[in-house]
This record gives structure tokens, C-alpha cells and sequence, in this order.
């Protein structure tokens, strides 16, 4: 039992160190601002597509979903605010986590992975530099900033997908929908929208930099480093959510 | 105070890693001056290039004491190891050069590095830099490459461009790793022509690890003649003496010695090592 649990603790408290370098680097010289806006371009103007897309279809999905089951009870007036609620306190965050986990975490993962196997890493501290605070702190500073931005546009696009059905197809009018869905927000479930990309941020990236710096093995191990950097990012962004939940229940 | 041409670079003390239970250094010891070459044979797997990077600080013995340039670096922090690998010149086996930047980066991240971390001390401008870096891949023939990616050269143009990033800074020390592996024999010895040129130019010391015999011997047994800017063999015994062999086995050293005593040797696992 003991040998079963050593690794997973073994690895979460070398996230733990890495997390606590990576936050400490912030306020530390070398700033590497150049690969904090070359992260952001990378990650949020290239994560862009894919959450317009994805955002927009969640929304048509909800809306055709939920209008369903409204309009048996003839409530379908309502459809504008359980949408706006859906996404802006859950799928909102956890679908644009997911996906950002999806593309980026492998990403960071497979491109420090493969620094590492062909010591670029060594090559880095050889040379005087921290590979925490050149490649570990930006890409963290970059996800922080991004996801919660990438996290708003989804919720607005999936809202617009949502509007489509409502007008389309029950007959609901633009303003209806907008000012339903509008009203149904109240400065909690912005609280809740925006903490959860955060923390989601903090996950990804930092998960994606671990298991790409502990890669061993050469190419394969790569691979390795990839999956599992995807798997446990996303099983975190779960875990974070059911526990940041019940902080807003009431 | 020690006389800078002769003095200690580099001691290991009875310095042991591992990785759990395997020995990848198993109480090692020995001694380097400025100027002396150590050339190091072994297995894969015996221990090699963490004796490299061991004496860097890029791995922390689990015994023993690593004296860099006469200062203790074993228990450094990492912080505190930047300063005193400025010092080091390091081509890794993988190469180890940035993917994502040409080679003229490549070639300039030391010179830069450096810059930044002494804050403004007697700053290099853009075109110091860039004089250096031209100066640099010239010396190891490749100054027609300044804005290719690594990915667009060969893999021996990789290690000369590796060899000129560990060198632009003119380190006192150098460490090779397997510079020749996987190379042709014409690539492998104008490899080895151009570590004996940096050695014998600046009197640097070099570590020079190897699979082959015949990088070793000439190490060993040539030198540079600035005046016809050639390799020529070393006609005094004082040169050939700068130059001792290393064999290395499961993280032991089992020889350390002159040329002429590996080439005597009985032992069987060195004996692979001399053709």
C-alpha cells in the first residue's frame, strides 16, 4: 500500500516545491518579459479558436437542452438565465480549462520534456540560467492572465450560441433572453466564474512544467510526459471545482 | 597567491552519487591544474557525464566534497553556483543547444547571460557581442551560419556550434562530452583539431570525455602551432605530461594515468580501451 501511495506523494510534493519556486520567481530578478507575452500569444491568441468554437456549441447545446425541458413546463422565458448560470459558474471555466489542458498542458509538457532529454535544461543552469524562472514562471504568469480572459469569451459566445436557440426556435425575443439572463447573475457566480480559471491556470501550467521537467527516458519518455501531464491537469481541474463549489452553495 | 597557470581548478574528494541504490560515482578522487587535460574513458553507463556534471553542480554528490576553482561548491545552492560556472565551459553529449534560436543566440546566450548577472560591470554593446560570436563560430569554421536554426545543420556542425557556445566566454576550464560520438572519422577528427587549438591557444583545461582511443592520443600527443595555425605533434615530453587518462567503470575510477602506463596496463576492462 505504502509503495502505492510513495510515488503520487512523492510527485505531489515536487509540485508543491516547484509551485512554491515559480510564485517566489515573480517577485525575483531576471524578469523574462519577452517569453511572458510569447506564452500569452501562444496559449491565449492560439487557444482562441478552439474556445469560440467550442464556447458557441455548449451554448447551442444547453440551450436546446434546457429549452426542452422548459418548455414542458412552459417555462421557456427562463432559458436566458439557466443558460447564463450553467456557463459562467461551471461549464464556462471547466470547458475552457479542459480544453486549454488538452492543448497546452501537452504542449508545455511535450516542449520542456524535450529539453530536457536533449539537456537544454542542463545546458540553461550550465549557463547561469534558472530554467524555473525562464521557462516555469512565464508560462505561469501567461495562463494566470489568459484562461480567466479565454474563460469570459466562451461565456459570452456560449451565451450568443444559447440566444440562437431561444430566438430560433422558442420563440423568445433578443431582449427577453439578454435582460433573463443578465439579471440572473449576481456578483457571486462572477466570483466563482473568474476564481476557478485561476486556480485552473496555476494547475496547467505547473503540471504541464513538472512532468515536462521530469521527463527521462528520451522520446518516449516525452510521450509519457505528455499523457499524464493531460490526464492529471484535468482530473485536478475536477477536483478543484467540486471543492471551490460548496464555497458558493449558498 | 597560487600562481593562476598552475593552479588547482578542479578536485573531486572521495565523491560519491547515486541513483537509488545503483553507483553512478563511486568515491572518486582526483586533481586538476590550469592548463592539463583529462581525457576519460569508460562503458556507457559508467559514469562519465556525471562526473561532469557533478563538478558543476548540476548534480549533487551524496558524499564527498567537489572543489571548483578552489571554493566548495558541493553544498552550493543553485543560486550561488551561476556565478562560479561562468567560469566553466560545458558541450553536452545531446548537444544541449536551444532549438528555439539560431546559432548566432546560441552562441551570444553566455556572453549575454553573463552581462545580465554581473549587472552593468564593463556591459559588452550589440556589436561586441555580435563581433564575438562571428569570432567565435569562425574559430570553429562555421561563420556562415550565424542565423541558421540548429534543426538546419548537421549533427557535427551542431557539436563545432556547441563547442563555440561552451568556448565564446573563454572559460578557463572546459568539459567535453563525447564530442566525436556518432561521427564520421573526417568530422570526429576536425572536432578534436579544434579542442586542441582552444586548449593550446588560451591554455585552457579540458575534460575531455570519449569512446575513442585515437581522440585521446592525439589530445595527448599534438599540439597547436599558432604560427602555422596547424595541428602538429608535441615535441616536448612537458606537453605530452599535461595530459592524463581517466578509465572509469560503474562509477569507479579505475585508472588514472599517463599514456604510455594505460598503453601498459594488464587490466582487462582498460585494455578496451587502448587500440
Amino acid at each position: 500500500m505504502l509503495d502505492f501511495i510513495k510515488p503520487w506523494i512523492e510527485t505531489f510534493q515536487e509540485f508543491l516545491y516547484l509551485a512554491a519556486r515559480a510564485f517566489r520567481n515573480i517577485f525575483r530578478t531576471p524578469h523574462y518579459a519577452d517569453d511572458i507575452f510569447i506564452q500569452m500569444d501562444v496559449i491565449g491568441v492560439g487557444s482562441l479558436p478552439i474556445v469560440i468554437l467550442i464556447g458557441f456549441f455548449s451554448g447551442i447545446i444547453m440551450g436546446l437542452q434546457l429549452g426542452r425541458a422548459l418548455t414542458t413546463y412552459g417555462a421557456q422565458g427562463q432559458i436566458g438565465q439557466l443558460v447564463a448560470i450553467a456557463l459562467v459558474r461551471e461549464f464556462g471555466p471547466v470547458l475552457t480549462a479542459l480544453l486549454v489542458a488538452g492543448r497546452n498542458a501537452s504542449g508545455i509538457a511535450s516542449e520542456l520534456g524535450s529539453m530536457k532529454v536533449t539537456e537544454q535544461i542542463d545546458a540553461m543552469r550550465a549557463l547561469g540560467t534558472d530554467p524555473i524562472q525562464k521557462l516555469v514562471t512565464p508560462r505561469l504568469i501567461a495562463l494566470m492572465v489568459v484562461l480567466p480572459l479565454l474563460t469570459i469569451i466562451a461565456d459570452f459566445i456560449g451565451l450568443i450560441g444559447g440566444s440562437l436557440i431561444a430566438i430560433g426556435l422558442l420563440n423568445i425575443t433578443w431582449s427577453m433572453y439578454w435582460s433573463s439572463a443578465w439579471r440572473a447573475l449576481i456578483y457571486q457566480d462572477l466570483g466563482q466564474g473568474l476564481i476557478k480559471p485561476f486556480l485552473f491556470a496555476i494547475v496547467i501550467s505547473l503540471v504541464g512544467c513538472l512532468y515536462g521537467m521530469r521527463t527521462t527516458g528520451g522520446t518516449q519518455g516525452v510521450g509519457r510526459a505528455t499523457t499524464q501531464a493531460v490526464v492529471v491537469a484535468s482530473i485536478w481541474i475536477f477536483v478543484i471545482t467540486s471543492f471551490i463549489d460548496p464555497l458558493f452553495f449558498t | 597567491m597560487a600562481d593562476p597557470a598552475t593552479s588547482e581548478v578542479l578536485r573531486f574528494d572521495d565523491v560519491s552519487l547515486h541513483f537509488d541504490k545503483t553507483p553512478a560515482l563511486d568515491h572518486v578522487s582526483f586533481a586538476m591544474n590550469a592548463g592539463e587535460t583529462r581525457v576519460v574513458f569508460g562503458a556507457a553507463g559508467s559514469g562519465k557525464t556525471m562526473m561532469l556534471k557533478t563538478a558543476v553542480g548540476l548534480e549533487k554528490p551524496d558524499s564527498g566534497r567537489v572543489i571548483l576553482f578552489g571554493e566548495d561548491v558541493t553544498n552550493f545552492k543553485e543560486s550561488a553556483l551561476f556565478g562560479i560556472r561562468s567560469k566553466v565551459g560545458i558541450l553536452f553529449q545531446e548537444g544541449g543547444l536551444f532549438d528555439s534560436m539560431t546559432i548566432a543566440d546560441n552562441v551570444a546566450y553566455p556572453l549575454l547571460n553573463q552581462q545580465a548577472r554581473r549587472n552593468g560591470d564593463g556591459p559588452l554593446t550589440e556589436a561586441e557581442v555580435d563581433a564575438k560570436v562571428l569570432q567565435t563560430l569562425n574559430f570553429v569554421e562555421l561563420g556562415g551560419t550565424l542565423q541558421k536554426y540548429p534543426s538546419e545543420v548537421s549533427g557535427g556542425m551542431r557539436r563545432r556550434v556547441g563547442i563555440a557556445r561552451a568556448v565564446v566566454t573563454e572559460p578557463p576550464l572546459v568539459l567535453y562530452d563525447s564530442p566525436t560520438a556518432g561521427l564520421d572519422p573526417i568530422t570526429a577528427n576536425l572536432i578534436i583539431h579544434l579542442l586542441i587549438k582552444e586548449r593550446d591557444s588560451r591554455n585552457t583545461a579540458a575534460v575531455l570525455v570519449t569512446h575513442r582511443y585515437q581522440d585521446g592520443h592525439l589530445m595527448a600527443n599534438f599540439r597547436y602551432n599558432p604560427d602555422s595555425g596547424r595541428i602538429e605533434p608535441a615535441r616536448k615530453l612537458e606537453g605530452r605530461v599535461k595530459t592524463k587518462f581517466f578509465v572509469m567503470n560503474e562509477g569507479r575510477l579505475v585508472f588514472d594515468g599517463s599514456e604510455t602506463e594505460l598503453r601498459a596496463s594488464q587490466d582487462s576492462y582498460v585494455r578496451k580501451f587502448v587500440k
